[in-house]
Order: C-alpha cells, then sequence, then structure tokens
C-alpha cells in the first residue's frame, strides 16, 4: 500500500506506575484519514503528544514522517501540524497576525506566507476577519482557523485533538470538509473525537480503552466485526464491555 | 442519646449550630488556601529561602568583619570605674585593644593608621560625675567607611556599657545611674549601614508575599474559572476576602519572626526597643500589604496585571524610593512626594527606630497612624470594589 | 406547579455587541431545559444571568421565586452551577476538590454520594490523583460532580458534556434523568444535538435570540421537507458531487451517509440518474425520517 508516515510498535508511556499507553502498536498511511477514538482518559492524548515529539515515550519503537520520537523531536515538529481544543492561537492577536506568525515561526518566506494568507482569507470566507482579533471570533470560526493555520507550512501529518469539541453542527461539518480536502492534498489527517458520527468519515479508526487500543479497522468492517449498525455502538460495546 | 434530644431547640444550640455551619464553610476555604500555598514549594522556597539567605550572606559577611576589630581608648578621666569599664569591653572577646591615647588629636591618626575601627573616649570626671549626679558621658567614635563593623562595634559597646551600668547600680538602684553613650561616626556620619538591610529585607518581603501572593491568588481563580463557582457559592465576599487573607497573614508574620531570629542569632543584631511593639507595626503593617493585594485583584483581571502591578507598582518602588537602598534625603523633591504614598516608607522608619534606635512609640505614632488610615482606606475600598458578580 | 425561572424579555450587552435579545422563557419545576446553539449565541450569558452573577441591562429574571438582581444572596444557597470552563482546582486532587465545593455548601460528600456515584465512580479510581493531570473528559466529569455535590434545587450546567465520551455521555443523561426524583430542576446546554431528545423542552438560540421553545419531539416533526439518505463509498466526492446539483438544497454528512434535501421535493428520481452520470454509481438513495439534528440544521439556515 501507500507509504507509511506514521510507525508504532510497542508503544509505553507510563505516569510514575501508572500506565496511560499500554503496548500500542499502528501505523498510518500516507493521506489517510485515522481516527484515534477512546473513553476518557483512554490515552489519546498522551500518545498524540508523543507523535508529535512533544514527550517522550517510556519505552516501544515510534516513527512519525520518518523521525524517530525519542531523539528526531525537532525534526518531527518541522514536519506535523498539530491543533488542540485548548490553546493554538494567540487571542489577543488579529487573524492576519497569527498566520504572520506560525509561517515566520516555521521559516516560511514572506511571499509564501503573503500568498497562502490570500488564499486562506478566501477559500474560508474570511476576509471580512482578516483584521479581528482571535477572542472575537466564535469557537466555530476560531477552530477552522487553527486548522488551516496547523496545515500552513504544508507538513506531512497534522495531529487534531478533539478539534470539533463543542462547535456547532454547521460548522463542524464545514470543518469536516476541510478535513477531507486537506487529506485529498495528501496530507495525512489524525484526529480524535467524541462525536461518533465523525468517526464514520474516517478512513481508519482506533478504539481506546484503559490505554490498550482494542479494536483497529475500517468502520464499515469494525460495524461488520462487532455487530453493530453504528460506530458509536461499536464504541459502547468496547468501552462497556458487560 | 435520648438527652440531647431536649436541648434542640434552645436558642443557644442553635446559634451555636449556625456558628459551626458558618465556620466550617470558612475554615473549609482556609484550608483550600494552605493546600494551594504549601503544593506549591517553589513559590513557598522562595518566600523562606530568599529572606533567610540574604540575612545569612550578609551576616556572614558581617560578622567577619568585626572578629579582632581594633579599638582603641582615649580616658581622660582615668578613674577606678573607667578601667574597669575598658576591661570589661574587652575581655568581652569581640575587641583587641590597640592603643591608649592620649588626647583628641590622636583619634584621627590612630584611625588612618588603619588598624582601629573605633575609639571609645570617657569624658573628664567620668567616675566621679557618675557618682555624684548618677549620669556620665561616653562616646564611641567609629569608621564610618566600613558601616558594617562601625555599626556592629557601636552596638556591642553600648550594650557592654548597659551590662555594665546596671551591675553597678544593683537591682535597687536601677534607675538612678546612667551612662549615656554618644555615638559619633567618623566620615558617614549619618549612618548608612547595612544594618538597614534587615529592616529593608522585612519592608519588602512582606509586602511582597502580601500584596502579590493575595492578589495574584485571587485573580488565579477568576482566570481559571473558579471564582465564577465560588460566587455562586454561599461564600459571602468578606469570607473569601479573609480565606485569602489569613494563610497569608500566618505565613507573613512566621516570615517576621524567621528573619528577626536569623538576624539575632547570626548577628547578634539586637531589637533595641520593644519586641511587642516591633511585632505589632509588623501585624499592622502586614495587614495593611493584605488590603493592598486585594484591592489590586479587584482591578486586575488577569495574574499576569496582578503580579505586573504588584511589582511595578510596590516592589520597585519600595526598593527604589522608600530609603531602602537610596536615601530619601539624596532624591530629587518630586521623588520624596511620590514616595510619601507610598506605605513602606512609613514602615521602614518605624522598624528603624524600633529595632536600631530602641524608640518607642511616642516617636513613631505619626507613622503608626499613616499606616493605619491606609489599611482602612483599603480595606474599605476594596471590600466595597470586591465584585459579587462578573463584568 | 411554580415556575422555577422567569425570563421576560431580557437583554444584555457588551458595548456594540448584543449578546441577548428580548429573551423569554420559563421553566417548570424538576424540568430538564435545555439550550442548544452555537458558541456565542449566548447561551452563557444567559446563564450568567440566572445564577445573579451578570445583571440584565433591561427586563426581569425570577429564579425560584425570587428576583435575581436583588435577592442574589439566598439564590446563590439554592443553585449548582457548572461553568463551561473547568472550574476546578488543578493543584488539589479529585478527591479534595470535591470536598471542598462540599463544605463551601455545608454538607459532605458522604451525605449526596447517591447523587454523583454514577460518574464519579469512573474517576473515584483515580481520587487521589491531581485535577490537572486529568484528561479532558475526566475533569468535565468531576466538575460535574462538584457541581451536583450540595443537591441544589436549580442545578445548571453549560455545555456539561463537552469532551466526555460518547458512552458517559449517555450515562450522565441517565443521571440527570434520576435528579428529577429530588425534584432538582435542570437547565444545560449541549452542542450535541442527540443530547436534545433527552429533555423535557428544548430552546434553540442563535445570536441572543430565541428560535423557538419546544419538546423535542415537536421540534423535531417541524422539519417539514422531504429527506433523503445517500450513500457511496466515496463520501467526499459524494458530498462535493451533490452539492454541485442545483436541485439539491442542502447536503448534510451525516455518519455513514448524506442527508440530503431538494428543492422540489418530488424530484428524487432523477438524483439517482445526477450521479450516475457524475460518474457515482455505487449511490444508494432512500427516504428518511428527519431526527432533530435535521431540524436545528434547517433552523439554523434559516435564521
Ligand atoms: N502528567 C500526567 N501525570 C499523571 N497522569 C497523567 C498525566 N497526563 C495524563 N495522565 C493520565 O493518563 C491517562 C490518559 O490521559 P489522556 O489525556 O491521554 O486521555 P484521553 O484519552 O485524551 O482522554 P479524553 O478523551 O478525556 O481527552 C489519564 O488517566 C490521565 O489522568
Ligand atoms: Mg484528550
Amino acid at each position: 500500500m501507500n507509504e507509511k508516515v506514521i510507525y508504532v510498535k510497542n508503544l509505553v508511556k507510563k505516569f510514575g506506575s501508572f500506565v496511560a499507553n499500554d503496548n500500542l502498536s499502528f501505523e498510518v498511511s500516507a493521506g489517510e484519514i485515522f481516527g484515534f477514538l477512546g473513553a476518557n482518559g483512554a490515552g489519546k492524548t498522551t500518545a498524540i503528544r508523543i507523535l508529535s515529539g512533544l514527550s517522550k515515550p517510556t519505552s516501544g519503537e515510534v516513527n512519525v514522517a520518518g523521525y524517530d520520537a525519542y531523539r528526531q523531536t525537532e525534526q518531527i515538529k518541522k514536519n506535523i501540524g498539530y491543533m488542540c481544543q485548548k490553546f493554538s492561537l494567540y487571542e489577543d492577536l488579529t487573524v492576519r497576525e497569527n498566520i504572520i506568525l506560525y509561517g515566520g515561526i516555521y521559516g516560511m518566506s514572506k511571499s509564501l506566507i503573503r500568498e497562502r494568507l490570500a488564499d486562506l482569507l478566501a477559500k474560508l470566507h474570511f476576509q471580512e476577519y482578516e483584521n479581528r482579533m482571535i477572542s472575537d471570533l466564535p469557537l466555530g470560526l476560531r477552530q477552522k482557523l487553527a486548522f488551516s493555520v496547523a496545515v500552513l507550512h504544508d507538513p506531512k501529518i497534522v495531529f487534531l485533538d478533539e478539534p470539533t469539541g463543542g462547535v456547532d453542527p454547521i460548522t463542524r461539518r464545514q470543518f469536516w470538509e476541510t478535513i477531507y480536502e486537506t487529506a485529498s492534498r495528501g496530507i495525512t489527517v489524525f484526529v480524535t473525537t467524541h462525536y461518533m458520527d465523525e468517526a464514520e468519515y474516517c478512513d481508519r479508526i482506533s478504539i481506546m480503552n484503559e490505554g490498550k487500543i482494542v479494536a483497529l479497522d475500517t468502520p464499515e468492517k469494525l460495524k461488520k466485526q462487532y455487530n453493530a449498525a453504528s460506530v458509536e455502538e461499536v464504541f459502547i460495546k468496547i468501552a462497556r464491555p458487560n | 442519646m435520648g438527652g440531647f434530644k431536649n436541648s434542640k431547640g434552645s436558642a443557644l444550640d442553635i446559634i451555636n449550630l449556625l456558628l459551626a455551619h458558618y465556620m466550617k464553610r470558612f475554615l473549609g476555604f482556609v484550608k483550600k488556601e494552605f493546600m494551594h500555598i504549601f503544593r506549591d514549594y517553589r513559590t513557598l522556597f522562595i518566600l523562606f529561602g530568599i529572606p533567610a539567605a540574604q540575612i545569612l550572606i550578609f551576616g556572614y559577611a558581617v560578622s567577619t568583619d568585626i572578629k579582632n576589630a581594633g579599638v582603641a581608648i582615649l580616658d581622660l578621666s582615668h578613674d577606678e570605674i573607667t578601667l574597669k569599664l575598658t576591661d570589661k569591653i574587652f575581655s568581652s572577646g569581640f575587641f583587641k585593644k590597640t592603643e591608649n591615647l592620649l588626647n583628641y588629636n590622636d583619634i584621627d591618626k590612630v584611625f588612618k593608621k588603619g588598624k582601629t575601627k573605633a575609639v571609645i573616649v570617657y569624658e573628664d570626671d567620668f567616675g566621679k560625675k557618675l557618682i555624684r549626679e548618677g549620669k556620665a558621658s561616653l562616646s564611641i567614635i567609629s569608621d564610618g567607611s566600613e558601616p558594617n563593623t562601625a555599626t556592629l562595634i557601636t552596638n556591642y559597646t553600648t550594650s557592654i556599657v548597659n551590662d555594665f551600668t546596671m551591675e553597678l547600680a544593683g537591682p535597687a538602684l536601677k534607675n538612678s545611674i546612667r551612662i549615656s553613650p554618644e555615638v559619633k561616626m567618623l566620615y558617614n556620619p549619618a549612618l548608612k549601614s547595612h544594618f538597614m538591610f534587615v529592616p529593608g529585607v522585612i519592608t519588602l518581603i512582606l509586602i511582597l508575599i502580601c500584596a502579590l501572593m493575595t492578589s495574584v491568588t485571587i485573580t488565579r481563580e477568576k482566570e481559571f474559572g473558579t471564582m465564577e463557582v465560588l460566587l455562586v457559592s454561599p461564600l459571602r465576599p468578606i469570607q473569601i476576602i479573609l480565606g485569602k487573607v489569613m494563610p497569608y497573614f500566618f505565613l507573613s508574620f512566621i516570615n517576621v519572626l524567621l528573619i528577626l531570629l536569623l538576624s539575632w542569632l547570626v548577628f547578634g543584631l539586637p531589637v533595641k526597643g520593644s519586641i511587642i511593639l516591633l511585632l505589632a507595626e509588623c501585624m499592622l503593617y502586614i495587614m495593611m500589604s493584605l488590603t493592598l493585594g486585594i484591592l489590586i485583584s479587584t482591578i486586575s483581571k488577569t495574574m499576569q496585571q496582578a503580579i505586573f502591578i504588584s511589582l511595578i507598582g510596590l516592589m520597585l518602588p519600595t526598593i527604589l524610593l522608600s530609603g531602602f537602598i537610596f536615601p530619601i534625603e539624596n532624591m530629587p523633591k518630586i521623588y520624596d512626594y511620590v514616595s510619601s504614598v507610598m506605605p513602606p516608607r512609613y514602615f521602614i522608619v518605624i522598624i528603624k527606630n524600633i529595632m536600631i534606635k530602641g524608640t518607642g512609640l511616642t516617636y513613631i505614632w505619626k507613622e503608626t497612624l499613616i499606616l493605619i488610615i491606609m489599611t482602612l482606606v483599603f480595606m474599605g475600598l476594596s471590600v466595597r470594589k470586591f465584585k459579587i458578580r462578573l463584568e | 406547579m411554580i415556575n422555577v425561572v422567569e425570563s421576560s424579555d431580557i437583554a444584555k450587552s457588551f458595548g456594540p455587541i448584543m449578546a441577548l435579545d428580548d429573551i423569554s422563557f420559563s421553566v417548570n419545576e424538576s424540568e430538564i431545559f435545555g439550550f442548544i446553539g452555537p458558541d456565542g449565541a449566548g447561551k452563557t450569558t444567559l446563564f450568567r444571568i440566572i445564577t445573579t452573577l451578570l445583571l440584565p441591562d433591561k427586563g426581569n429574571m425570577k429564579v425560584l421565586g425570587m428576583n435575581a438582581t436583588t435577592h442574589y444572596k439566598e439564590l446563590r444557597k439554592n443553585i449548582g452551577y457548572m461553568p463551561g470552563r473547568f472550574s476546578l482546582y488543578q493543584d488539589l486532587s479529585v478527591e479534595e476538590n470535591l470536598n471542598f465545593y462540599a463544605t463551601v455548601f455545608g454538607t459532605t460528600v458522604e451525605e449526596n454520594y447517591n447523587l454523583i456515584s454514577d460518574i464519579y465512580s469512573h474517576i473515584e479510581p483515580f481520587k487521589k490523583r491531581l485535577a490537572g493531570k486529568l484528561s479532558g473528559g475526566m475533569k468535565q466529569k468531576l466538575a460535574l460532580s462538584c457541581a451536583l455535590i450540595h443537591k441544589p434545587r436549580l442545578l445548571i450546567l453549560d455545555e456539561p458534556t463537552t469532551g466526555v465520551d460518547a458512552v458517559s455521555r449517555s450515562e450522565f443523561w441517565d443521571m440527570l434523568n434520576k435528579l428529577r426524583q429530588y425534584n432538582i430542576t435542570i437547565i444545560v446546554s449541549t452542542p450535541y444535538m442527540d443530547e436534545a431528545i433527552r429533555c423535557d423542552r428544548v430552546a434553540l438560540i442563535q445570536n441572543g435570540k430565541i428560535l423557538s421553545i419546544d419538546t423535542p419531539q415537536k421540534i423535531r416533526a417541524g422539519f417539514s421537507r422531504k429527506l433523503f439518505t445517500v450513500k457511496a463509498i466515496e463520501k467526499y466526492r459524494l458530498i462535493k458531487t451533490l452539492k454541485k446539483n442545483p436541485e439539491v438544497m442542502t447536503a448534510y454528512p451525516f455518519g455513514d451517509s448524506i442527508h440530503v434535501t431538494l428543492i422540489n421535493d418530488s424530484s428524487d428520481n432523477s438524483l439517482f440518474e445526477y450521479l450516475v452520470k457524475e460518474g457515482i454509481s455505487d449511490a444508494v438513495i432512500q427516504e428518511a425520517e428527519a431526527g432533530i439534528e435535521d431540524r436545528f440544521l434547517e433552523l439554523m439556515e434559516k435564521a
């Protein structure tokens, strides 16, 4: 199949004696939309932090975009985009200033930044917001913008940790269209969500429970395997096995 | 068990119950504050570590200075009592006798030689005056170019002289004789000594802990969204304010004791005046700083603002304007006016007076009154400005 | 039956922004009343007015029979509130947070444990852990337990299930249902449309205005058009193709299918032909009953 951009084998992450990631193994290919599901506290955010070079694994093999997660975290960071629900944009800067700032951080040339900025504003119908402070934007718009900023530098992979948490249904759907569009450009999308309908939009999903990956396949196959009508049912069967 | 039921309705019981109810709430809140404080061991370390370290470093530097400091004697009286006193001074083990001088002109010379750090001068007929009039005077002239040593020698000598007076008079005559040591510092007559450091540290640390820490803990609750829940709870604003204030009152007071104890142990720095008065004044100053902290928190929305206001608005002026480092007299008038609204300026006068000069309330009532008024004003403002709602 | 909350003509603006505009509604005792609407619609502002944290510019807010402006002290004893942001002390443990809120509200954890056990039991194994080290959803569960621990008469929850996993969400709603038996009235906001079904009544709020208030069943029944579900393997292509068709009024992805409404309700046969012509030959088109989310999307599009 396709080129593998994430390769994880027997990944373990411990906090003290508590095992947050328990022997995870999976691979993700280029251009794939990979849904990373799991109950609260299952260890999704913990794993994403490791994959994006923000924290070190306790043991196991982790390779992201061709770089090793123990030693080459700087290279990893250059080649990925990262968006978490809480913080991604500076609230006291304008839309335009945020984009210029991030372009600068990733070492993009001035002309490229200007070009992308224009693209982005046009694509998101954002022109009227160009000089608005981030704190004045509604959450949905903010999240869309944060996502665009996360892929501004054309990373190989973008990690999205609950990007649509709390977002209204219309904006949520627009958000997923941007995700599709991004994946069609060959960027791998690694996304967590608690909206089970969104899980259906993914090419493949993994479902975690208490630190372990319990199931991993396409939504269709999982539904068949668990004899369920929706991913939500699969999820319930995994999270509450009795 | 049944016996308790009878008393259930009595008014006193209900009051007790209510009290217990409110107190429990309040104490629960105070307990939480202490947990915040003790969890944050870094800040705690800074709070207690820095003042202690400053005192220790200075104490060490000073105590090496004083060892074997040379002292010369100019005894114009040369009687039994002066001999005895001289003997006592040198037998204390702190000083080394360099020379016996013959007249005032020798003083300058002996200082120039460098070994002598202080000269003790007995006036004419010292012994006779003391016995006949019940008072006599002696001067301690020290080399002000080394203020630490000079101050220390002066202080030590003074206390030895006081001791001596007591012995001489005996318990019955306690108040009837007096030796008044007259302290004179050559080359640095205003006594800008590094001893000011201890009052300075206390002044600074107190305003820092109290104002900065209280304003930060309150704004932290605003920023993290917990204030929203507290406001909707049955806790009353005054309970929240007091709950925030109490732990820091306690901590700051411990800090004062710690600084005083350390400076006494290490430097032998005595508190010349009443220790009770000193502690009472410290409490007043602590209260003032705490109310100031709350006031700051009512006007700042974020921790950053609170820190900024406290540091730039309080700490810097305390260091720069209250005479902590730069003497007020040498400053342009405008700074003098500015510093006159700074509470530390008054406190430093109070604490210096009590600790170093040993004066009582009569000399510092004005400053005390100013601090009391400031406390009341801040308290009134902060209770009034404390937001019972979001904005 | 008394009205636990009675809001008449409430308005509130922040500078030039009209956050709430003539909001009127009433909530009955023991009712679960939901507010649904996009971020920035004014839900949080409204909740803050109900909880006495903000004063309205205009209008009258009566809570538990008392005026929210003048009787805030009494009200604060009887309201449980969970703000949207985490209301926890990050440097205190799970257990310490819960104990603190219990004490402040004059109760103990033991006394009302039965109220919170369904949700709290998920995080109880980690009760010694600092709240700052919990996962997002775990924090949310703890905040909820803290808001409930004093058994308030009125419980106000601002997006309590955001970040909570699907299973726990449904358990959480079971728990809210159980609270009815203690005569606790609940006002809740949520971005999850499927949760609207579980409220007794819901109000749809957008741009500071209430668009409609009704039972979820009636709101759903308000959907007037024919609805089709369309499925195909290539979802992204399917949706792009559908949106290109001028016959198609709306096309929204819903899980594994796309919900489509047409400008002319009778032209569904031509849709299949259109898709085949565009190269999507595996499409399966079915007429379907609209859910509440379909209706909300319709209402929000119109507004
Ligand atoms: N720094 C830390 N120290 C101790 N435990 C931690 C730390 N960070 C995370 N944990 C624990 O690891 C577990 C997994 O947390 P993680 O944030 O990865 O969950 P999650 O799958 O992202 O959950 P959610 O869906 O709620 O966001 C939790 O039990 C959490 O409390
Ligand atoms: Mg997470």
